[in-house]
């Protein structure tokens, strides 16, 4: 097994114990890349030979001089008897939409290329804190504007490490993707309606979104406030509960982040399901996708395949004692994307005003006559069609005269969302669940340029995961199988508020009883490849 | 059900509201993808909502400390925010002439 394979949890042990130096593990890691990853993303289209095409092309930029420099603090103080933290040399990546001090952040947009921000954001600063080995940031939609991570503006975009035709899904595709293809052991995502936990499965590994609040905002770019949470990426359970151990508490720099108490997320795993009480609605077979002439919402079924896996995740957890309930209602789901296209695009509009040229970032290199058209000219260069839809769509929907019946409405609706949940729940109520288990995504991995331009298709990629954020609820997504063409299947776990070790617990306890599946032995294509070489 | 549109004039205001500017190609497919989207908004006008549903901002109630006290507090190295400035003069942001400013 080489030094990639190993978890971030045995990476860490290894460090720690001085039976590994940092140094060597980056060195493995470094050379994985190399391996695997082909060129960064670049501003514009890039000519690609058949062989680079078909590499993951997750990074926009490896941090290679921090890393090294990490790699030799953690090793001085293993030398020196001191505490190098729980992530000891652990190589992870960062979505290229938190700050890092003195190193380009793009949001993987033009309007930012050139930024190199003034300070680090407090998700990354405490990866840093914790001994991790901070590689580089990695590509995704543009101001994660997407679910395939084909908007962003850095050439070319990730592919799947599963079949590279594929997409990584998105936006946190270049985080999952260069976990999937073990090039880092940890990433770093952002989770809004969807970005973490879709990606993951379609990349096949864990993506949590905590609570609202469960970690710090402070230094990332916001895309819709309300919604956005950091979160781990990794290739299990275990690794999943560490990354948030660290990253995880409330922060005087963001006012949002909660102050209600971390829990042990490592040790919550030992405590099994048994007892568990675990849900299963008919609100998340189907997906509810409309009409455009009349806007009729119509059902179309999930993949069969997607569908099995669910109800597999739900036979193992009852063998080991939990109690599936099924039939919970949660009637509002079919809301979530509609709500969502409001909600979110009214954020990102207000968020995306500060981008104009003066203060830092891009500037229109053409002569203007005044500030006006110095604004409008950099914004129409420096924004990508996504980024342009999403501020007219929410200035549409915020707008006098339309806003009573589009943004008022989706806030009560999204009130709503989050009444099902406390619904289902309730310790006293009719349901009295844990946690609820669901299917991540609809289908697994498109393929390039499949989805991309239709951006309601896309948007709907994210149907199963959004309600959580709208509720605020932490969620898990968990490989559960392949289907016939060997792309990964994701199953989610959605928990109460700050319940991260009962979605962890679950997700744990479903993961160790398939350890032996056939499946579980099928490595993605792109490492297959490197074997074969 | 019929379901409204936005109106290529309805656009092009936004689009100037917006600080944006858009070539022909970009406006048809922009709007599009705009009507394409209210089609599912739509569905909203559709929900019938409970009597006593509040509209909520966040869907879990913030549990964060609360604003921090509003005392300024100066940035240790305000010449590495002016290093990424576009265009700087004598420590500030400068910017073209703003129109019908004296």
């Amino acid at each position: 097994m080489s030094l990639n394979q190993l978890s971030a949890l045995e990476v860490a042990a290894h460090v720690r114990a001085g039976e590994l130096s940092a140094r060597e593990v980056l060195e493995a890691s470094l050379s994985q890349i190399r391996a695997v990853d082909g060129q960064p993303g670049r501003l514009d289209k890039q000519q690609l030979d058949p062989a680079e095409e078909q590499k993951v092309h997750a990074f926009i930029r490896l941090t290679e001089d921090l890393a090294h420099r990490q790699a030799d603090e953690v090793d001085r103080k293993i030398s020196a008897g001191e505490d190098p933290g729980i992530l000891a040399g652990v190589p992870v990546s960062i979505k290229d939409i938190f700050t890092l001090q003195g190193v380009e952040t793009t949001a993987a947009s033009r309007i930012l290329y050139n930024f190199k921000p003034p300070y680090t954001a407090t998700p990354v600063q405490k990866l840093i804190e914790a001994g991790a080995l901070i590689l580089g940031k990695v590509n995704l939609d543009e101001f994660t504007f997407g679910s395939s991570s084909e908007s962003s503006a850095f050439k070319p975009t990730p592919n799947n490490p599963w079949n590279t035709s594929h997409v990584p899904g998105g936006s946190s595709g270049g985080s999952t993707a260069s976990v999937a293809a073990e090039e880092v052991a940890l990433s770093l995502g952002t989770d809004t309606g969807g970005s973490i936990r879709q990606p993951a499965a379609f990349c096949g590994v864990v993506g949590l979104k905590p609570t609202y609040g469960r970690v710090s905002r402070y230094g990332l770019m916001a895309f819709s406030s309300s919604l956005d949470c950091p979160g781990p990426i990794a290739r299990n359970i275990s690794d999943a509960a560490l990354m948030l151990q660290a990253i995880a508490g409330t922060d005087p720099k963001d006012s949002t982040s909660s102050v209600v108490p971390t829990s042990n997320y490592l040790e919550a795993l030992k405590e099994g399901v048994k007892g568990l009480r675990v849900g299963l609605s008919p609100d998340y077979t189907h997906l509810f996708y409309p009409d455009f002439e009349t806007g009729e919402l119509s059902l179309e079924s999930i993949q069969k395949e997607i569908s099995e896996s669910v109800l597999h995740a739900a036979s193992v957890l009852a063998d080991l004692g939990a109690e599936i309930v099924e039939k919970v209602p949660l009637p509002n789901t079919k809301y979530s994307i509609p709500t969502y296209f409001v909600v979110s695009r009214v954020e990102a509009a207000s968020n995306l005003h500060r981008f104009d040229g003066v203060k830092y970032g891009y500037r229109t290199p053409v002569e203007v006559e005044d500030l006006q058209d110095l604004i409008r000219r950099t914004r129409a260069e420096g924004f990508g069609s996504e980024a342009k839809l999403r501020i007219l769509m929410g200035m549409y929907l915020s707008s006098e005269g339309f806003a009573a019946n589009y943004y008022q409405r989706a806030l009560k609706v999204r009130a709503m969302i989050r009444r099902d949940f406390e619904r289902a729940f309730d310790p006293h109520g009719e349901h009295r669940l844990d946690v609820v288990l669901t299917p991540t995504t609809a289908t697994t991995a498109f393929k390039r340029n499949d989805v991309f331009g239709n951006t309601v298709r896309m948007q709907y990629s994210d149907q199963m995961t959004v309600s959580a954020n709208h509720a605020g609820l932490p969620a898990v997504s968990v490989p559960g199988g392949l289907d016939a063409d060997n792309l990964p299947i994701g199953i989610q776990f959605i928990g109460p508020d700050f319940r991260e070790d009962l979605i962890l617990r679950a997700g744990y306890a479903y993961e160790q009883a398939t350890l032996d599946e056939a499946w579980r032995s099928v490595r993605p294509a792109i490492l297959r490849q490197e074997v074969a070489k | 059900m019929s379901i409204s549109k936005i109106s290529p004039e309805l656009f092009q205001k936004l689009v100037g509201l917006a600080a944006l500017e858009l070539t022909d190609e970009e406006s048809a497919y922009l709007l599009t993808e705009m009507n394409h989207q209210l089609s599912s908004v739509n569905a909203l006008l559709q929900v019938p909502l409970d009597a006593d549903i509040q509209p909520t901002l966040h869907g879990i109630q913030c549990q964060g400390s609360g604003p921090r006290a509003d005392v300024w507090q100066p940035f240790p190295t305000p010449s590495e925010i002016l290093a990424g400035a576009p265009e700087t003069e004598a420590g500030m942001f400068a910017v073209p002439d703003v129109k019908g400013a004296k």
